[in-house]
């Protein structure tokens, strides 16, 4: 009987052993994803599933291409770097093109327009973000930020990184800036009255005002940008297949069929 | 090397960034000195009025009186409060505190303190009450015997040997303590570990800032411990 059972034993052992071994190495025909799943529309969580606008973008460009996107929930700050060392294949999250990103990894051609808009209360004065600065000098930038101003961020985004920037630059100073995990919690701070703003891309700041009574996005852009995916130095070859099938599925409409699906039409 | 040497300078030169994790640092600091304080002063009052509680609720029975009740009601909450907090993970503690009772409070530092605090009082009262029940019986008895009361037996005889036996284990706790404040990025408060994150975030590189972070919390671990030492070391220089 004790023989019986060390050899079941030992199969069992041996059969985890190789079920590690297996699922670690990359499979073949699968690229990894990495994403934020917390900034809808264009990734969140539906149930089990992340689905949004670049989840779908990604599946049809994959399939352009023949092979099948696995998507995997990180934080937004950890996505350029596991890109850049191979943990992942692309990175897809509503990513800004920045020159201080592309010194780290490849971006393929731009697949959405976005902005960075302003969230406040909706019983808020406040008309424009120039009212947050108080002085500006000869040439009509900024120069000093009004006391008691809090800009609420999702860390590491495009929102944190150009509001952190001195007021010269139309940013509000490291020191007026808090940073939050994700654009809810942000949200959920600026509701509570711990921040006097929330500054966040259009398309998820929409999701949160149209969720949260109280709330309401000032008219005008705190900044332009555009959405690109985030691929490895190394890997060129991915970066033009990307790129040739982002063109056939603008050409074909396709893009536009997905974007229409979770943002209608104004 | 010369990689090394570039790594570094764009991770913690440029932009100043060092300053970010000496400011996140400081926080830390600041977050877990005053959680320290918060946690003993609960931990303290906890565990004193469990062991009162469990000590002489024969005696208090016995005589009958209003006493025995009171002393229940409060063993009852105490208990309930230890069972929440170390029912519950440190970050939705704060959480909770930071979104929910201190909605109101603008600044996120002391709602952490707090958070940390309140936390820490349920593991600091377990292990001070341990210490207290850990003592001899005999030893209450003699004290008792030789015309001490119940309060007097505990202040002279028991709390020093208490403290004695207590001491790495609270030794532990303050490293736990210092090191759980790492989640404290999470309503939006910069400490050392999100002032890694966040050079992270801007240089993209993963090395540099998690070893510096680690390093960072490594040596103020160590001078803990080091100091907890030196206070056993003296504490058991009255002993034969």
């Amino acid at each position: 009987m004790k023989k019986v059972i060390g050899i079941i034993l030992a199969l069992a052992m041996l059969m985890t052993a190789a079920l590690l071994v297996t699922s670690c190495g990359k499979e073949e025909g699968k690229l990894v994803m990495a994403t934020n799943a917390a900034f809808p529309p264009y990734e969140f969580k539906d149930g089990d599933k992340i689905v949004g606008i670049d989840a779908e973008t990604a599946e049809a460009t994959e399939g352009e291409a023949g092979v099948e996107p696995e998507i995997d929930d990180t934080e937004f700050g950890s996505i350029i770097g596991g890109v850049q060392t191979g943990k992942y294949d692309i990175g897809m999250a509503g990513m800004t093109v920045t020159d201080e990103r592309k010194e780290s990894v490849n971006f393929s051609n731009t697949y959405a327009k976005a902005k960075q808009v302003v969230i406040v209360p909706a019983d808020s004065e406040i008309e424009s973000f120039e009212e947050f600065y108080t002085e500006f000098d000869a040439d009509g930038n900024p120069a000093a930020v009004a006391d008691g101003v809090k800009i609420g961020v999702q860390q590491d985004t495009t929102g944190d990184i150009y509001s952190s920037d001195d007021p010269a630059k139309w940013g509000f100073g490291e020191d007026n800036v808090i940073r939050y995990k994700t654009g809810a919690d942000a949200v959920q701070a600026l509701l509570a009255g711990k921040v006097t703003c929330v500054i966040i891309d259009n398309e998820p700041a929409k999701s949160f005002v149209a969720a949260n009574e109280g709330l309401k996005i000032l008219d005008g852009a705190y900044a332009d940008e555009d959405y690109a995916i985030a691929v490895g130095k190394d890997n060129e070859e991915l970066l033009k297949n990307i790129n040739d099938a982002l063109a056939k599925l603008t050409e074909s409409g396709k893009l536009d069929e997905i974007v229409a699906k979770y943002i209608p039409a104004e | 090397m010369n990689k090394l040497k570039k790594e570094f300078v764009l991770n913690f030169i440029d932009g100043q960034r060092w300053k970010w994790l000496l400011d996140g640092l400081l926080a830390t600091l600041k977050i877990t000195a005053v959680a320290l304080v918060i946690g003993i002063a609960i931990g303290v009052i906890i565990a004193a009025v469990r062991s009162t509680f469990d000590k002489n609720k024969a005696s208090l029975k016995l005589k009958g009186g209003v006493g025995y009740y009171l002393l229940s009601v409060a063993d009852k909450i105490c208990k309930l409060y230890v069972t929440v907090i170390r029912g519950t993970p440190v970050v939705v503690q704060l959480l909770i505190c930071y979104f929910i009772i201190f909605a109101k409070m603008k600044d996120g530092l002391p709602v952490a303190m707090l958070a940390f605090g309140l936390n820490s009082g349920a593991y600091v009262a377990e292990i001070f009450r341990g210490g207290i029940m850990s003592i001899d019986e005999g030893q209450f008895e003699a004290g008792r015997s030789l015309g001490l009361n119940y309060v007097q037996t505990m202040q002279h005889i028991i709390i020093p040997q208490v403290f004695k036996t207590v001491l790495p284990t609270l030794c532990n706790e303050f490293i736990v303590l210092l090191k759980e404040t790492s989640v404290a990025g999470y309503v939006g408060i910069m400490d050392l570990a999100k002032a890694g994150d966040l050079i992270r975030g801007r240089t993209f590189s993963a090395f540099m800032p998690l070893i510096a972070v680690a390093l960072i919390y490594l040596v103020f671990v160590v001078i803990l411990t080091w100091l907890v030492g030196r206070l056993e070391r003296r504490l058991r220089n009255n002993e034969r």
